[in-house]
């Protein structure tokens, strides 16, 4: 299937999932509508997206209210792609945990929680897994502040542009 | 030697009625020569096994170059320099450890393989103390330093090592009676416990060529020798049988918690035994000290030779076999032990009999 | 780590098993990995991973450096494939500013990527080697690595961390002389393959060792996202190479190789290191076919733009590295700086599944499962 009819038989499914104008192989869903739409994407018959190539969480910018999610699909059987992008609010940033249906999800949600702060609900296991467990904040997140200490530890003053 | 030196000191005049003072001279003079054997043993072999090893690999391994300080011509005297930098490394005891047992451990590993080298013979004469259990004796011997390696183990306080002396006590216990069993064919082919015996038991020669080997005996005896080649080298936790200090499994196994003077005491037992095993399954299977051509090059001197070069050949086999192996597991090295090496020994054992029952 | 994480050590005391962390300092942890592994005897009962050791914040610098400068920093990310790794992310970026690169600059990428992929596996081969016990293998595949070493030092002056391919082009052409070096090596390498085929492949002990251990089945590969020779090894004819052809790929001839089970089950240790061993050979053949075509002539930095500055959008490429699919994930807002880069790592998914696949294996066992998984802790923890 290609882009277009991928689209169509989603769009029939689910209403309410738009189309980034920019990109035509990328939909825009909903944190609520995302723990159908995934189990829908992995068991459609048509559709069979087995495979999660990626899963990167971005921030929209410190002006925004949103985090995002983007998740990239693939099926091994038909070969053909997706890609979802999930807007996540910053002040509830929680969204439906895909580990079940994709295993390798697993790591990659307990990393998008270590860089964002975004909560995967029904994860078994969401710990910080790139940073010291009683790290503070979410470093990839566009206001995050640099520590000026760690354990006690200085942090040197970072540097305006390059020495 | 101890009773060469006993009849020596009884027969001067002024010493004669100190008994017991004789007896322990006798026994120290006897034992310096083997702990000088050993400590030599070791710095040989260590150098040979570098050198074979960095020969099997496409290196050159130890060597020294241009001038100043360095370890000779072709690094020969790198074993020297490490065994001095062992010697006079910080002592390191960790904290946690059970202190008298962590400092017992390498004592008795090292008198494992220091008392079963006291019944080792080199040639007719040159043996520290003449047994006619001498078999029996070194068998028993050898297996004295597993309580060594257990107590290493244990008292280290460290999971890897007692992953290694758990393995280690299971591997050596198991692996003695296969190498037992298979040094039997020989007990009975000769009749004696006692090495001598057995030596001479394998003179003259065989087929019109053949040294009259207890190897070339019967087909039944190729199999015992390599049956107790095996599992000697099992016994010495040699690769493709060094489970106990696997360097990727387990860091270092029963020693890890060990550095500098203890640490070079196991190696020095390591090559003895090494030396042992390889020696006994010469002096079992290859005549010992007998010439390879029957009837030339006998002799005392020629004997020893004869001895330390066939034995430098097993034990260079062995080191082969570390080079080329990758590491059994387990419950593998387990299943066969107990599957195929005893079950193995006892056909040879029936065969050897019938053999010599048909033969004869 | 935190106290956190200490406090979950203490002893399981209601039944015989204990607690044994293996790494961060480990000989065959291939890296600073953590394994805390709960053991009953030697059976594995559960291994949780803990990364993050090695982490340097590339992603967090990466927004902070313009597009040019995040190569560096790409190369030390996997640093043992690290021309597969700056391929990928070059392509991501023309992908992203639409340039098309001269034929030339194709063909010299192809070469250096797939002899990267070479020196990559037989790093992986002789570890793996080391991690079953057999040291000498090791030492042999390290003196063949040398020699592609030596001619990248060659190309470009460095041995490990290359800096090589930019994007738009490369940083240098072929020096005089290097092309012959190459077919030189290529002779030589050849009969080397069947060395180590002897030595430790068909060994009787090696195959004891790695048959039938750490199975991964199909299906449980695809949905852990394991990907190149370890999903190949699970019988999976899956190679970007062939199935998303990027660069020039799609004009050389050469086989994917699955695993077949030959020693025991599909997708087991065996099959894996079996199908790196057989990507040598196809990489070769690669290589060869690639100098063979080369057009000699060609200006290297015809298609390199003076500045970097795609247009605001983003763009999810993958190319093949040595350790599966790496996939680069660019939001550009515009500016000269990428606002995200997200590097999707393969050996981190590899990583990820080792629980599911050791469990109820022996400690030496897991060591193999995870040697045979050929992860890079660089690339892990990023």
């Amino acid at each position: 299937m290609n882009n277009t009819e991928i689209i169509n038989k989603i769009k029939s499914s689910f209403k309410n999932i738009s189309i980034d104008e920019n990109h035509s192989d990328r939909i825009i869903s909903t944190p609520k509508e995302w723990e159908e739409l995934s189990k829908f994407l992995r068991n459609d018959y048509d559709l069979f997206f087995d495979s999660m190539m990626c899963i990167t969480g971005i921030d929209e910018g410190v002006d925004s209210n949103n985090l995002g999610v983007v998740y990239n699909l693939h099926s091994m059987k038909y070969n053909h792609k997706i890609e979802v992008y999930i807007p996540v609010d910053k002040k509830t940033p929680n969204i439906f945990s895909v580990e079940k249906i994709w295993r390798m999800a697993e790591w990659f949600e307990r990393e998008i929680y270590d860089m964002y702060g975004i909560v995967f609900d029904g994860h078994s296991d969401l710990r910080r897994i790139l940073l010291p467990d009683d790290w503070d904040g979410f470093p990839l997140r566009k206001d995050y502040e640099f520590p000026k200490t760690w354990h006690g530890i200085v942090v040197d003053k970072i540097k305006d542009g390059w020495e | 030697m101890v009773d060469f030196y006993i009849n020596l000191f009884s027969s001067i005049e002024f010493i004669k009625s100190y008994q017991s003072s004789i007896f322990i001279i006798s026994v120290v003079l006897a034992g310096i020569p083997i702990f000088g054997f050993m400590a030599v043993n070791a710095l040989v072999a260590v150098y040979v096994e570098r050198k074979v090893s960095a020969f099997m690999q496409d290196r050159l391994g130890p060597m020294g170059h241009g001038v100043g300080l360095h370890a000779g011509k072709w690094g020969v005297l790198q074993t020297l320099a490490d065994a001095i930098k062992l010697l006079t490394k910080e002592d390191i005891i960790p904290d946690s450890a059970d202190k008298k047992l962590f400092l017992l451990a390498p004592c008795i590993i090292f008198i494992g393989s220091f008392v079963a080298f006291a019944g080792f013979p080199f040639n007719e004469f040159l043996v520290a103390a003449d047994f006619n259990l001498g078999l029996f004796y070194i068998l028993a011997m050898s297996s004295v330093g597993v309580i060594g390696i257990i107590l290493a183990g244990y008292s280290s306080n460290n999971k890897w090592s007692l992953y290694g002396s758990m393995r280690s006590a299971a591997q050596i216990v198991s692996y003695e009676i296969p190498a037992a069993l298979s040094l039997l064919p020989v007990v009975m082919l000769s009749g004696s416990l006692a090495f001598k015996d057995i030596v001479f038991a394998q003179t003259g020669s065989t087929l019109g060529i053949l040294p009259n080997w207890f190897i070339f005996n019967n087909p039944f005896m190729v199999v015992a020798f390599w049956l107790f080649f095996i599992a000697g080298v099992a016994e010495v936790n040699r690769t493709p049988f060094d489970l106990p200090e696997a360097e990727s499994e387990l860091v270092a196994g029963w020693m890890t918690e060990y550095s500098g003077m203890r640490w070079a005491f196991f190696f020095l037992a390591e090559y003895a035994n090494m030396f042992i095993v390889a020696g006994v399954a010469t002096i079992g299977f290859l005549g010992g000290w007998l010439s390879p051509i029957p009837g030339y090059f006998d002799g005392n001197i020629w004997g020893v030779f004869w001895l330390v070069s066939k034995t430098s050949f097993l034990i260079f086999v062995m080191m082969w076999f570390r080079w080329t192996f990758p590491r059994l597991r387990t419950d593998q090295l387990m299943r066969m032990c107990w599957k195929f090496f005893l079950p193995g020994s006892f056909f040879v054992i029936i065969g050897v009999g019938l053999w010599d029952l048909i033969m004869r | 780590m935190g106290i956190k994480i200490n406090n979950q050590n203490t002893h399981n005391s209601s039944d015989e098993e204990m607690v044994l962390n293996i790494g961060p300092q480990h000989p065959s942890t291939h890296g600073v990995l953590r394994l805390k592994t709960i053991t009953d005897g030697e059976i594995i009962k559960k291994i949780t991973p803990y990364i993050g050791y090695l982490h340097r914040c590339f992603e967090k610098h990466c927004e902070n450096l313009t597009y040019e400068q995040a190569i560096p920093f790409v190369d030390r990310c996997d640093y043992i494939g690290s021309m597969n790794n700056d391929f990928g992310y070059a392509i991501a970026v023309e992908k992203l500013m639409d340039i098309q690169v001269p034929e030339k600059v194709e063909y010299i990428r192809v070469i250096v990527a797939e002899m990267n992929r070479i020196a990559s596996h037989l790093l992986a081969v002789g570890v793996f080697g080391l991690d079953v016990g057999a040291v000498t293998p090791f030492v042999y595949c390290f003196r063949d690595r040398e020699r592609i070493l030596d001619l990248f030092e060659m190309l470009c002056g460095a041995r490990l961390l290359y800096n090589y391919i930019w994007v738009g082009g490369v940083s240098h052409d072929f020096p005089v002389g290097w092309v012959e070096k190459t077919y030189e090596f290529l002779d030589y390498f050849e009969p080397k393959i069947i060395e180590t085929n002897d030595l430790l492949t068909y060994n009787k002990i090696f195959i004891e060792r790695t048959a039938d251990v750490g199975v991964i089945p199909p299906e449980v590969a695809i949905s852990y996202g394991v990907t190149g020779p370890n999903l190949r090894g699970s019988g999976v004819k899956w190679d970007l190479r062939k199935n998303e052809t990027y660069s020039i790929y799609d004009k050389f001839d050469f086989d994917i190789p699955i695993g077949t089970g030959a020693m025991g089950t599909i997708g087991d240790c065996w099959d894996r290191y079996y199908v790196r061993i057989r990507e040598l050979e196809e990489s070769l053949k690669i290589v060869r076919q690639a100098l063979d075509q080369m057009p000699r002539q060609g200006d290297i930095y015809e298609s390199m733009p003076k500045k970097i500055r795609p247009n605001a959008g983003h763009i999810y490429s993958r190319t093949e590295s040595p350790r599966g699919d790496l996939g680069f994930y660019i939001e550009s807002d515009g500016s000269a700086t990428p606002s995200r880069l997200k590097l999707r790592s393969p050996a981190f998914t590899a990583l990820s599944c080792m629980d599911e696949i050791s469990k109820g294996w022996m400690l030496a066992d897991m060591l193999t499962i995870l040697g045979s998984l050929d992860i890079v802790l660089g690339e892990i923890d990023r």
